[in-house]
């Protein structure tokens, strides 16, 4: 074998791209963008648009929970603050997320590791179908049919765990509470959790599920050793794609729950409301500076669905090249 | 306690008939070309692959029978296996790895573990114990692979490619390792390998899949 003292420079590589190839490419590079650019403008208008009441009422239209405008021609009558409404939103998508991921789990394995094939094909084909249901139709169910059995629930739950001060109720109504409405949120939101778990669990390595049981494993030792870890990540990923659904969640609370500008942590409590049926109650009837505030409540509430979303889809990526 | 075996297995390009009986004590090697369907009779012994037609039999007892549609799960079966492939847990210790099996029959987490360390003495492989198997080298991962599949103390061992993919000074102070446990081991055990070598000190019989078998 010959060597040389001083090494050749690399060959420069050069890649010719026929006239369709560049065509294409514009035309994906620009779809892509586009999606971004829409983004950006999005909040761009409501940055602009709601600016003025940053300005106004700075920290506090994120720590107030009053929201009056006395007099609709006089902006010094106002105050706007949404704490009432973060609180509430975060409340609802909280109880939300704790009673759809147990149930979306046990689904999911279900249909991947249980069920017949037939059924495996009709519970997907179902879940996608019930992932396309309009929440105006979750909403008028929630209130026609689940608002009277929840209500009994709640006040079972008041009547054995008053003692814990999230179940305490001042006086006891419970009607319009953020627990129907987490409640129906979590039927909302089981969908997309249970897709993204199935999904997931379909990508926990076969082979060793089979090795678990060539030892002695059974179906449910297999899922617990192998498939459960490899799915942790994409779960919680699932969950939060989940949780960004029901923190903007808007026509459905805006039926189940009592609108109430005081921050409420008793769930079983017939007051609440989160920041999108906030603007939907709002929207209508605002004058032009009110329509501000509602600009910077809907900012708000698109930046923290845009981290829910953002983290949701770094732990779904994550869970691709787990362990 | 003998393991029978007669019938088609596999589908496809690995679909083939065999029928042939190993008596406890036995260390059959199981040799062939790429392809031949060595893998699949591990797996359809273990019961990860069902029979086409025929039946695997252990000890009077059918545990895969098509015909009779009897079909035992492997969970079940007394078997254990070493895959060619490892599949050992990544996320675990190697002695997770080797307390699983022992824990899935109902062992309690102390004495599966006393019980997996001294398994791994017997490999050499008791330095890597509180090692996560996906940071074990090939040599280390081979040795967890046989302790976690003799721990259960199996009727059949099922050893799939066990000296495949290592380095030659590692392959043979393995092989050393896989003589002493076959040595000391009472059952039966299957041997599939590609090299003459270790089927020529390892096992007691040999039998090469794509010729004509015959009833041992």
């Amino acid at each position: 074998m010959q060597t040389t003292d001083s090494p050749t420079a690399p060959r420069q590589l050069q890649v010719y791209y026929t006239k369709v190839d560049r065509v294409f490419r514009g035309f994906v590079a620009a779809a892509a963008l586009f999606s971004l650019v829409v983004l950006f403008l999005i909040a761009a208008f409501l940055l602009y648009r709601g600016f003025e009441i940053f300005s106004d009422f700075g920290l506090g239209f994120i720590t107030n929970s009053k929201w009056e405008m006395l007099n609709p021609e006089d902006t010094s009558t106002a105050t706007f603050g949404i704490a009432a409404m973060l609180v509430g939103s975060v409340i609802t998508a909280t109880i939300a997320i704790i009673v759809a991921v147990p149930f979306a789990m046990a689904s999911s394995l279900f249909i991947e590791y249980y069920a017949p094939r037939f059924l495996r094909t009709a519970l997907t084909a179902l879940l996608d179908l019930v992932a396309a249901i309009p929440s105006v139709i979750y909403g008028i169910w929630g209130y026609v049919v689940l608002l009277p059995l929840v209500e009994d629930w709640s006040a079972t739950l008041n009547k054995y765990l008053d003692w814990i001060p999230i179940f305490a109720v001042r006086t006891p109504i419970f009607g319009r509470s953020p627990f129907l409405a987490g409640l129906l949120l979590a039927i909302m939101i089981l969908p997309i959790v249970t897709s993204v778990a199935r999904e997931v669990y379909s990508q926990a390595p076969r082979d060793l599920v089979d090795a678990t049981y060539a030892l002695g494993g059974t179906k449910w030792g297999g899922i617990k050793t192998v498939v459960l870890p490899f799915g942790k990540s994409g779960l919680v990923g699932g969950a939060m794609l989940g949780l960004g659904r029901a923190l903007g969640e808007t026509v459905a609370v805006y039926l189940v729950l009592n609108l109430v500008f005081e921050v409420n942590f008793k769930i079983l409590a017939s007051a609440g409301g989160n920041v999108a049926s906030l603007i939907a109650t709002k929207f209508g009837e605002a004058s032009s500076y009110e329509l501000k505030g509602l600009m910077a409540a809907g900012l708000v509430l698109f930046l923290v669905t845009l981290v829910v979303n953002f983290f949701a889809t770094v732990i779904v990526n994550r869970s691709r090249k787990i362990v | 306690m003998t393991l029978s075996i007669a019938g088609d297995i596999g589908k496809g390009t690995h679909s083939l008939s065999v029928d042939f009986s190993i008596e406890p004590g036995e260390v059959v090697g199981i040799v062939g070309r790429n392809g031949a369907g060595k893998t699949t009779l591990i797996e359809t012994i273990a019961g990860i692959v069902p029979m086409v037609t025929g039946s695997v039999e252990w000890s009077g007892t059918d545990w895969d029978n098509a015909a009779r549609k009897m079909w035992v799960s492997p969970e079940e079966r007394r078997c254990a296996v070493v895959f060619q492939d490892l599949r050992l847990f990544p996320h675990m210790t190697a002695m997770q790895n080797v307390a699983f099996g022992l824990k899935a029959r109902g062992m309690s987490k102390g004495e599966a573990h006393n019980v997996a360390m001294q398994k791994l003495h017997v490999v050499g492989a008791e330095q890597v114990a509180d090692r996560r198997a996906s940071v074990l080298s090939g040599g280390e991962a081979q040795r967890v692979a046989l302790a976690r599949a003799i721990a259960t103390d199996p009727a059949v061992l099922l050893l799939d490619e066990p000296l495949s993919a290592i380095d030659a000074a590692s392959k043979e102070s393995l092989r050393e390792v896989v003589a002493t446990v076959l040595q000391q081991f009472t059952g039966i055990a299957l041997l599939v390998s590609h090299d003459p070598t270790d089927v020529a000190t390892l096992a007691t019989r040999t039998i090469s899949l794509g010729a004509k078998q015959s009833r041992a």
